[in-house]
Parts: C-alpha cells; structure tokens; sequence
C-alpha cells in the first residue's frame, strides 16, 4: 500500500510514494540512494543507522517513512556539506574507528548528544540532576553514547575525539 | 513484513474510532517496540493508527499540585523536565536508566508504559510461547531464566516488563488517563498492567481502542527524596536484573513516608507494599531496612535460573533506602 511523502534529507526536497512498511532507513538507502546512514542491526539495538529527525538523534530504522511525513532529516552526509563537520575532523584526528561501519551513525549521535548537554539534559551519571550545566567528562560521553556499538572497539579513540569538540 | 494500512484521525476520538472498528488493529506512536515487532512478526496487524501527534506532548503542573504529562511526550523531555527533575527525580532516573539517547528521543510516555516483554523466547518465532502464541508452551520454564521474574509468575508465563519508567510511576502512585469506545476512565498505574495468569497475552487491563492519553503524577512530598537504581549486565544500554525506585522521609530517625517498586521482577511494576509496610513509623536502620527487603522477598518463587535475583533485590533495595536515609540527613 503506497503513500506518497515528502522527505528534506540534508537540505534537499524529496517526494517520493512509499510503501506503510518501508522505514526512513530504507526510504533513505533503497529509494533516494543517501547511504551515509548504514544498516546495521535493524533492530534498533547498534545505532549505526541514526540520523537527527526534526533537529534530534534518532534510530533511522525503527521509524517508518508514512509516519514522519515532511521531516526534517539530516546523515552524517549532510553534515558535513561545505567542508567537514567538527566533529569529523576529530574522529580522523583521533583515528576514531577501524573498519568505520558504526562512524557516520556516531558522528550524527554525537552532534545530536552535543545539542542535548548543550540544552542542559542530564543523564543517569549525572551527579546532580538539577544541574544547569553539563560537563561532558569521560564519564558521561560513554553513557550519552551508549547507544552507539562499535565492534571494532574503538571507543578508546571515540571518546577523546567527541571530548575534543565538546571543550 | 505483512502489509498493513496507515491511518491517521482529526483527533482522539477519531483514532479510537478507527481502530474500535479494526479488531486487528493497533495504535502506532513512537514505533520503537512496536516497528520491530512488526519486521521479527510478533505483530501483524492489518491496520496502524498513527497517534504520536494527537495526545498531548505537554508536561503541565496541575493546581492541586500534581503534574499531567501528556502521552505524546517523549521520555528524553520527561526526563529533562526542571519540575519532574525536582520534585520527582526517581523519574527522571529512571528514564535515563533506560534505551539509549536516540530511542529516548522517538519513545512516549503511553508507549513506554505498552512495550512488550524483551523476552527473548517471546522475541524468537521459532520457540513456544504462550504471550506470543497462546498455549504454545513456555521455552523459559527449562531455558535461559536470567531475565525472568520472581514475583508473581504463572505457569504459562515467568516473563518481566522491561520498562523503568513505569516503575518509577507506580512507586509514585501515578495515575494513566485513557480514553476508549466506552468513554474515558482512570487506571492507577500499579493496575495498568497484569500478572500472566491463564491469558500471559494480555500484558495490560486496557481494552482493544483504548488510548492511554495522559499520565498525572498526584502531588507527593516524599517524592522529592527519591532515586533509581539499576542492577544490570552492562553499565549502560541494557535491561534491569534488578532495579528499585524509592522515596523516603525520615524524621527523628523513624520512617515517616516510604514508597518502594522493584523493575525486571515480575510481569509488572512490582509495588513492594510489605517492605512499606514493614518500614513505615519504623526506625530508619539498615537493620530495620534489611528485614522490610526480606518481608518482601519471602513471596519471591524464584527458577532455578534467577534465584540470585532474591539477595540481588535485597541488598538494592537496602542500599537504596541507606542512601535516600542519608541524603536527608
């Protein structure tokens, strides 16, 4: 069963007829050809598949396209338009991934991360809840990106680059 | 994936209306339990009925005191929210205890509160089991057991509810808003969800059509002494063993007020009411607390395969109450 959507990916118009059961993820990947945001689990459980959805970190493949109709997405693709995003030049700098499969959907998590501390969400080390202010130490970048697995282990590289761009 | 339709309505009555007269039919908000269902095939339903946009995504203070958090809103603001981190902070834990930042960011508070057990029988089609396929048979009662509940449990059914939102509100006496073809109604949220029983399949006492709408927390001074915590296998991103949410007021070294709900034990929120009643107008020693953990825990039927969940509750929830008894020091 067909319905045609509207997506804006990375600043671009896109209308295109989907069926219900289709995902953003494959809407992105199989349809409009965008495929910054990988595959992973398909389950929800990896992250590699995260995109910002209306401005926030999101799981691309747990979505499906009928139900976010005229979104605003951005990929790891569109983030770095005109030049590399911040945080992809720390991740290069930092040699912040082995085979790089889980690395565009860390890069979108931790850009949406970034703007969540930045709005003044806690998360569950947080010492003080009520704080105004986070400070993204070591601590709280492992348990803000907890969602986002990397097999090749490279959170060691990982943390010190999305630390970087949190200074 | 079996195809389905999508529909949305104007408004709430609409959507009930539209799915009264599908009985295969479910209510999509966040997607992030239901989605995958529907890809692994726990769920096939010919018609989805899209409310994320059509309950309340506010978080209002009601006059008396209380708050209405409406059932759009999604657990990362909830979470976030200056009163809910005030004056009811074991919320706000327990939300940032759960999932990962991007689920927290799709994931509702109605939907939260209707996600399914992460059993992994229920999860795998190619097992028996009795929530997913009624009378198929239960391939935990001689298989992995770790996640499964000590409290509570049937024959049919030994599995947990994985949220821990909703232990935090059923320590708090929350109460769920829902509105159905019969009209609306108020369902505390201890009795929001039931134990398996002979029909594991029904997780909850709601009827096909109703809609959770809103949940209001009652104004609760206790409250604003409470925390969560969570026993589990990794640091982050995974399921409780065991989990506890507490709230206490002491006063003179007696235990004026306590509230206590265990997560990952049973097919629902489990609200300890004996450990409560065993605390209250008690003295506030780990002693006194270790013997209310204990009153508690002597209903636990533990499996083989979970009874390290009976000492592991025990000694979270006096670790817990030591903790809350010493903030307010």
């Amino acid at each position: 069963m067909d319905v045609d959507i509207m997506l804006r990916v990375d600043g671009s118009q896109h209308r295109l007829a989907v069926d219900t059961r289709t995902t953003l993820l494959d809407a992105l990947r199989e349809r409009l050809g965008i495929t910054s945001a990988k595959k992973g689990c398909d389950h929800g459980q990896c992250g590699a598949c995260t995109i910002l959805l209306d401005g926030r970190r999101a799981l691309s493949c747990l979505a499906l396209a009928v139900a976010h109709q005229d979104a605003e997405i951005v990929t790891a693709g569109g983030l770095g338009q005109g030049g590399l995003h911040p945080l992809q030049r720390a991740f290069i700098r930092h040699d912040a991934f082995q085979c790089g499969y889980c690395t565009p959907g860390q890069i979108v998590s931790a850009a949406g991360m970034l703007q969540e501390a930045a709005a003044g969400w806690p998360s569950a080390v947080s010492e003080d809840l009520d704080a105004d202010d986070v400070v993204l130490d070591d601590e709280e970048i492992r348990e803000r990106m907890s969602g986002n697995l990397c097999r090749c282990a490279a959170y060691a590289n990982i943390v010190p680059a999305i630390a970087e761009v949190a200074r | 994936m079996k195809p389905f339709r999508y529909e949305r309505a104007a408004d709430v009555s609409g959507a009930v209306a539209l799915l009264a007269a599908e009985p295969n039919g479910v209510f999509l908000a966040g997607g992030t339990n239901l989605v995958d269902h529907l890809r692994l095939g726990i769920a096939a339903p010919d018609l989805l009925v899209d409310v994320r946009q059509l309950t309340s995504g506010r978080i209002e203070e009601l006059p008396g005191g209380g708050v209405r958090i409406g059932a759009a809103v999604p657990n990362s603001d909830l979470a976030a929210d200056r009163v809910i981190r005030r004056r009811y902070p074991v919320l706000s834990q327990a939300l940032l205890s759960g999932a990962s930042g991007q689920l927290r960011n799709l994931a509702t508070t109605g939907g939260n509160l209707l996600q399914r057990t992460r059993c992994p029988y229920f999860q795998d089609l190619t097992t028996p089991c009795n929530k997913r396929e009624p009378r198929s048979g239960c391939a935990a009662r001689d298989g992995y057991q770790r996640d499964h509940a000590i409290f509570g449990a049937s024959e049919q059914c030994v599995a947990t509810h994985p949220s821990d939102m909703a232990v935090a509100l059923a320590a708090l006496d929350a109460v769920v808003r829902t509105r159905g073809p019969g009209g609306e109604r108020t369902i505390p949220v201890t009795d929001l969800h039931r134990l398996p029983g002979e029909e594991p399949e029904r997780d909850t006492v709601l009827e096909h059509g109703e809609l959770i709408t809103a949940v209001d927390l009652p104004p609760l001074a206790v409250a604003a002494n409470s925390r969560y915590r969570k026993a589990r296998d990794r640091a982050s991103y995974a399921f409780a063993l065991v989990s506890v949410a507490a709230a206490l007021d002491v006063a003179d070294r007696a235990v004026r007020d306590v509230r206590i709900a265990l997560g990952g034990v049973a097919h629902k929120p489990w609200r300890a009411r004996r450990a409560e009643q065993a605390l209250r107008g008690g003295p506030a020693s780990e002693e006194s607390f270790r013997a209310a953990a204990e009153a508690e825990l002597a209903q636990a039927r533990p499996l083989p395969g979970n009874a390290f969940k009976v000492p592991l509750a025990r000694n979270v929830i006096v670790r817990m109450l030591m903790d809350l008894a010493g903030e307010q020091r």
